[in-house]
């Protein structure tokens, strides 16, 4: 049997980026097998038929894969579940009755474009700053031709499954993108093929970070505890070690080289 | 130098600089218990303490200027770090829930300040003996002894040392962290080296105004 529940809902409505905003509360009625972002498509449903509105929200792949979606949930990153995204957080973890407040991600390098939508493009800014490696193009190398030692592809590939949704910079109390960005150092760093720019990828990324207004990390934890990928805080201890050995020893600056007299 | 200024204009370079002054820091502050707890076996062994440190002379300045030196670096770290923080995020939650966020981590910045009062009124108390009651330049462990008797200076030593206590326990994993020493391997021992160093030091000083409030220590 399908419970339906009877929930009330508190939404943060704003027209658009200037816009002042303010919380609306609206009825929902949802069934438990009902994901949260369906709730909030009957919810739309209803509005729009009343002429009005509907909800601005994030979404795409609606499977957790993508990153698209988001939501502060009750003052958590996609709601109350662990490692898992707002897409694929059921109903079945409310109660008829339940008031439910959602906010938009807070930061200020992700700016609310409408309702709950923000511009998450500070993270592509990263990305383009460093979050690549440069390889000839052409027939595909012969499989296992690179060795990887198992424990390095292993935590290589949990960085890389961060999908870049920006939920550890909205549990940060900092807005800090430490998390995200040590992700992506710690993916391609901790591989043979991340190697050549490994230096020059940390620094880029990391000043990246700082230009686009995210703060600092005091090591809190919340991000790790948010991250829908359980992205280990592992990984920011990697950032800094290898941004401190980048920094004190930079290659790129010049200050090695012998001067001539 | 240049490069060290380099590591200094980021946010991760100004964590490496508060976290490798809050080892200097820490590292003082553990000869300075260990000091301190004399007092409980004879006060007369402070003075020799304090006088066999009065035989370096100059180096005692320089040992002093490097000490107020890391604080600044602590503190200005700290200062940039805060408004970075508060300018990241101009407008709050209506609700965010703490998930693991420990008490002491969150009132890193609150416990710092309140640090920070903590050693100049320690320094006008015991250095200078502008807030003692009796002070006598020299006699070091009975200026202590008498220092303490006044109750609310040594309930104000007391509170100050929790404060010391919790941004101990916050700050001294955070180090590891931060200077990028973490290996699963370890992580596990990290917690207990970090809740040993913080019950030895700031349980070692507490033990000194507890004393004298229960009046144990005359
Ligand atoms: C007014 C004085 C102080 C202020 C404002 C202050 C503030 C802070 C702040 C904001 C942090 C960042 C912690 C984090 O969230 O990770 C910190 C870390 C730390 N503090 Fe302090 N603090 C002060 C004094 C002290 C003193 C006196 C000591 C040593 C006894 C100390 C030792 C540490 C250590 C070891 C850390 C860890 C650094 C790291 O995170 O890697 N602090 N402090
Ligand atoms: S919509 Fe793609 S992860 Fe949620």
């Amino acid at each position: 049997m399908s419970e339906t529940m009877n929930l009330t809902l508190k939404v943060w409505r704003q027209a658009g980026p200037d816009a002042p905003g303010e919380f609306r509360s609206y009825p929902a009625v949802a069934n438990e097998h009902m994901s949260f972002l369906e709730m909030l498509d009957v919810v739309n449903e209803g509005l729009t038929e009343q002429g009005d509105d509907p909800i601005a929200f994030d979404h795409d792949c609606r499977e957790g894969i993508c990153g698209t979606c988001s939501l502060m949930i009750n003052g958590t990153p996609h709601g109350p579940k662990r490692a898992v995204t707002t897409c694929q957080l059921h109903m079945r973890s409310f109660k008829d009755g339940d008031e439910i407040l959602i906010e938009p991600w807070r930061a200020n390098a992700f700016p609310v474009v409408r309702d709950l939508v923000v511009d998450r493009a500070a993270f592509d800014r990263i990305i383009q700053a460093g979050g690549f490696i440069s390889a000839p193009t052409g027939s595909s190398p012969d499989g296992n031709a690179i060795q990887i030692p198992k424990d390095d592809a292993e935590r290589s590939m949990d960085a890389a499954a961060c999908i870049g949704c920006g939920a550890c910079v909205a549990a940060c109390p900092n807005a800090s993108a430490m998390l995200f960005t040590a992700a992506k150092v710690a993916h391609l760093g901790l591989l043979p093929q991340g190697q050549p720019e490994r230096e020059r990828r940390v620094l880029s990324m990391v000043h990246a970070m700082d230009e686009e207004g995210f703060g600092g990390c005091t090591n809190f934890g919340e991000c790790q505890e948010a991250c829908p990928k359980e992205i280990s805080i592992d990984n920011i201890a990697l950032l800094n070690r290898d941004f401190v050995r980048a920094t004190l020893g930079d290659r790129e600056s010049g200050v090695r080289r012998t001067a001539v007299m | 130098m240049n490069r060290v200024f380099a590591l200094w204009q980021t946010a991760v370079g100004k964590k490496v600089a508060m976290a490798v002054s809050g080892i200097l820091l820490v590292a003082f502050l553990i000869s300075h218990m260990a000091s301190n707890v004399l007092v409980f076996t004879a006060p007369e062994k402070l003075d020799a303490y304090a006088e066999w440190l009065r035989g370096f002379g100059p180096l005692l300045w320089v040992a002093r200027a490097g000490l107020l030196a890391l604080v600044g670096i602590h503190i200005a770290a700290a200062w940039q770090l805060t408004r970075m923080a508060r300018a990241a995020r101009p407008k709050g939650y209506a609700r965010l829930e703490h998930q693991v966020s420990s008490y002491a981590a969150r009132t890193m910045r609150y416990g710092g300040v309140l640090i920070l009062v903590f050693i100049v009124f320690h320094i006008l108390h015991y250095t200078t003996g502008d807030f003692h009651p009796d002070f006598v330049p020299g006699e070091v462990g009975r200026n202590l002894v008498v220092g303490m008797q006044v109750k609310w200076t040594a309930a104000f030593y007391a509170i100050s040392m929790i404060a010391i206590g919790a941004h101990f326990y916050h700050g001294i994993w955070s180090v590891f962290q931060t200077l990028g020493l973490n290996h699963p391997s370890w992580n596990r021992s990290r917690v207990t080296l970090t809740l040993g160093l913080t019950l030895v030091v700031a349980g070692g000083f507490l033990s000194i105004p507890l004393a004298a409030l229960f009046g144990l220590l005359r």
